[in-house]
C-alpha cells in the first residue's frame, strides 16, 4: 500500500528556520537579535579578544580620560573601562543563561500538570503562587541570598526557583486554552491515551508561549541578577560586571562620565536586545505578549 | 454582586494569610534569629538564653508564629530588633516617604501613560507611534538602576538643576523632600508610565478592530464620535488591572530606586533590615509591601466590576 501526501511537515530543522526567518523579517527583530547573539559571541570569545587584564591595576591611569592605549579610560583603581565592559556581562550571561531554561521547565511542568488535574488542587495552587508573587521580587531573592552567599550556585537555584513561578500560571492558562479546542476533542474521540494527547497535541502548542515566555523571563532574570549586583548581593569583585561597574563608578561620574556609560551600554543593549527578539518571536508565533504585567 | 465581592475578600485574605506563612518561614530560614543579632558578639551563653526567654524565642514556631500573626493583625508589628523601638513606629515615616514617591509617580505617569497610550494607537506605524512604543520598551526594559544613574548624571552632575541625591531624614515634614524627591520621581514615572502605556496602547488597538468599533465606521458615525464613545470606554477597562499590578509592582521595585537615591522609605528599610538581620522589620515590611499588594489587586477587581455592567452578572472571570 502506498500513501501519497501533498503536504509533507517540514522537519524541525526547516522549522527552526523558518521561526528565525520569521525574526527577522521585522527590523526590530533583526537588530534584537543581532544584538543578542553579538553578545553571545562576545562572551564566548571576550577573553582573548580584550586588551589588557581585567584585574590589571595601574595607579598611573585612575579614573583617566579616553585614550589612544585605554579607549575607555580607566575607572577608580586604574582598571582599563573597555576591557572590563566588554567581560562584564560573562557572569551575567552565564547564570541566567542556566537558570532561565530551568525555571521554564519546572514552571511549565507544574503548571501543564495542574492546568491538567484542574480541581481543588490546582486552586490552591494558584493561591500559593499568588502569595509568592504578592512578594517584591528582591526580598525573595535577598532572603535566600543572605542565607546560602552570593555564588552562581545559590543564584542559579534562587534565580531558577522564583522565576519559575510566573511561568506556572502561563503554562497553566495555556493548558487551560489548548485543552478546550477542537483538535484535542477530536484525539480524543480518536481514542488515544492520555499520554498520547498530551505529547502530540499540549505540549506542542503550549511549548510557544513557554518559548516566549522564557525570552520575557530571561530579561527579568537579567534585569535582578544585575540590579542584585549593583546592590552588592551578586557577583563579587574583582569579577567584571555591568551592574557592579556601575555602582563602583557611580561616585566617580562627574570625574569619568564613560565609567558608569560604558557599562551602561553592554547591559542595556543586551536587555533591549532579548526584549525585541521576544516581541518579534511571539509575533512571529502569533502569541500577544502586549497584555503582560511587569511581574 | 456581594457574594462575588465577598468571595474576592476572602480570596485576598487567604492570599494574606499564605504570605504570612512564607514570610514567617522564610524568615525561620535565616541563620541567627533576633537575639543573636541584637547582642552581636556577646551573644553566647546566659545572656543569649535570658534575651530569648525574654522575646520568647524559645517557645515552639508554631507558637510564635501565632503570637506574630495575631498581634499583626491588631496593627501590632513587635519590637526591632537593633534599638528595640515599635516597628510601627519606625515604619511609619518611611511608609509616608515611599507613598510620596509612589504617588508623585503616580498623579503624573497614569494620565501621561493614558494619553501616548491612546495617541499611539489611534496612529498606529506612524512615526508618533514608533517613537512612542520605542522610547516605552527603552524605559521598562532598562533597569531601574542605570536610568536613574543616567538622570543623575544627566540632570544632576551634568545640567545642575535638580540633587542627584536626598539627604533628607525620615521624618522630615514632607515639605523638605522637594526638590531632592523630584529625580526619584521622574524615574519612577518612566518605568511606569512604559508599562501602562504599552498595554493601553495594544487595548486600543484590539478595541479599534471590534466588530461594534467597525459598524460604527460603516454606518459613518463621525471618526472621534466613534473613538471617545465607543473605543475609549472599552479599551480603557483592561487597564485598571495593569494599573494596579504596576502600582504593586512599583512598591517593591522602588527599593533599587530608594537604595541609589539614598531616600529614606520602606524599601532601603528592607535592605537595611535585611543586612543587618533585623528580622522583626524584615517581617513587617514584607508583610506591609504583600498587603498593599493584595488590596490595591482587590480594589482593581472591584473597579472593574462595577465599571463592567457584564462582570456584575455574569460568573466570575476564571482567576
Amino acid at each position: 500500500m502506498t500513501v501519497t501526501t501533498s503536504y509533507r511537515r517540514p522537519g524541525r530543522l526547516a522549522r527552526f528556520g523558518t521561526l528565525i526567518s520569521d525574526i527577522v523579517a521585522r527590523p526590530s527583530g533583526a537588530i534584537g537579535l543581532t544584538l543578542v547573539l553579538g553578545h553571545l559571541l562576545l562572551a564566548f570569545i571576550g577573553p582573548f579578544i580584550v586588551p589588557y587584564d581585567f584585574t590589571e591595576m595601574n595607579s598611573g591611569l585612575m579614573l583617566s580620560k579616553p585614550s589612544a592605549a585605554h579607549w575607555l579610560g580607566a575607572d577608580h583603581l586604574g582598571r582599563d573601562t573597555l576591557t572590563r565592559t566588554l567581560l562584564g556581562g560573562r557572569e551575567a550571561i552565564l547564570v541566567t543563561g542556566i537558570a532561565t531554561p530551568l525555571a521554564v521547565l519546572w514552571g511549565g511542568l507544574v503548571g501543564i500538570f495542574f492546568g491538567l488535574a484542574g480541581g481543588r488542587v490546582d486552586e490552591v495552587l494558584m493561591r500559593v503562587v499568588d502569595a509568592f508573587l504578592s512578594l517584591p521580587w528582591i526580598l525573595k531573592m535577598l532572603v535566600l541570598i543572605v542565607t546560602f552567599g552570593t555564588g552562581i550556585e545559590v543564584l542559579i537555584p534562587t534565580l531558577a526557583f522564583f522565576y519559575g513561578i510566573p511561568v506556572i500560571r502561563i503554562a497553566r492558562a495555556a493548558t487551560h486554552d489548548v485543552v478546550a479546542r477542537d483538535f484535542v476533542q477530536a484525539a480524543r474521540a480518536r481514542g488515544h491515551s492520555r499520554g498520547t494527547i498530551i505529547r502530540r497535541e499540549l505540549l506542542p502548542n503550549v511549548r510557544d508561549a513557554l518559548l516566549v515566555e522564557g525570552a520575557m523571563r530571561w530579561s527579568w532574570m537579567l534585569l535582578a541578577f544585575s540590579s542584585l549586583s549593583f546592590l552588592g548581593f551578586g557577583v563579587s569583585p574583582p569579577t567584571p560586571d555591568w551592574g557592579l561597574m556601575i555602582a563602583d563608578a557611580r561616585g566617580f561620574m562627574s570625574f569619568s562620565p564613560l565609567g558608569v556609560l560604558a557599562p551602561m551600554v553592554g547591559l542595556s543593549s543586551l536587555i533591549i536586545g532579548i526584549n525585541l527578539t521576544a516581541d518579534a518571536l511571539a509575533k512571529a508565533l502569533g502569541i500577544d505578549r502586549a497584555q503582560k504585567a511587569p511581574v | 454582586m456581594l457574594a462575588m465581592l465577598l468571595r474576592r475578600l476572602g480570596l485576598g485574605a487567604i492570599t494574606v494569610w499564605l504570605v504570612s506563612i512564607i514570610i514567617f518561614v522564610g524568615v525561620e530560614m535565616l541563620p541567627g534569629d533576633t537575639c543573636t543579632a541584637f547582642l552581636e558578639r556577646e551573644a553566647q551563653g546566659k545572656l543569649l538564653e535570658n534575651c530569648r526567654e525574654d522575646l520568647g524565642l524559645n517557645r515552639s514556631a508554631l507558637v510564635r508564629y501565632a503570637d506574630w500573626a495575631g498581634s499583626a493583625v491588631r496593627g501590632d508589628l513587635g519590637v526591632s530588633a537593633n534599638g528595640q523601638k515599635q516597628i510601627s513606629e519606625l515604619v511609619g515615616y518611611r511608609l509616608r516617604n515611599t507613598l510620596l514617591l509612589a504617588s508623585g509617580a503616580m498623579l503624573v505617569g497614569i494620565p501621561l501613560a493614558l494619553f501616548l497610550g491612546v495617541v499611539a494607537a489611534l496612529w498606529r506605524d506612524k512615526l508618533v507611534d514608533i517613537v512612542v512604543s520605542t522610547t516605552a520598551i527603552f524605559a521598562m526594559t532598562i533597569p531601574e538602576f542605570v536610568s536613574a544613574t543616567l538622570l543623575i548624571l544627566v540632570f544632576s552632575v551634568w545640567l545642575g538643576w535638580v540633587p542627584g541625591i536626598v539627604l533628607t531624614s525620615a521624618d522630615a515634614p514632607l515639605i523638605e523632600f522637594f526638590p531632592e524627591v523630584l529625580l526619584p520621581i521622574a524615574v519612577l514615572t518612566l518605568v511606569m508610565t512604559a508599562h501602562i502605556l504599552r498595554t493601553v496602547r495594544s487595548s486600543v488597538i484590539e478595541t479599534l478592530a471590534s466588530d461594534y468599533a467597525q459598524m460604527a465606521t460603516l454606518k459613518g458615525v463621525p471618526y472621534w464620535q466613534i473613538v471617545f464613545r465607543h473605543i475609549l470606554p472599552n479599551a480603557l477597562l483592561p487597564t485598571i488591572n495593569v494599573v494596579a499590578l504596576t502600582i504593586a509592582w512599583l512598591l517593591g521595585g522602588v527599593v533599587v530606586i530608594e537604595t541609589v537615591f539614598n531616600y529614606p522609605g520602606l524599601g532601603r528599610m528592607m535592605i537595611d533590615s535585611i543586612s543587618d538581620r533585623d528580622l522583626p522589620v524584615t517581617q513587617a515590611i514584607a508583610l506591609i509591601i504583600a498587603s498593599v499588594y493584595v488590596v490595591v489587586n482587590l480594589a482593581a477587581d472591584i473597579l472593574t466590576m462595577l465599571a463592567n455592567p457584564r462582570l456584575r452578572t455574569v460568573h466570575m472571570r476564571k482567576g
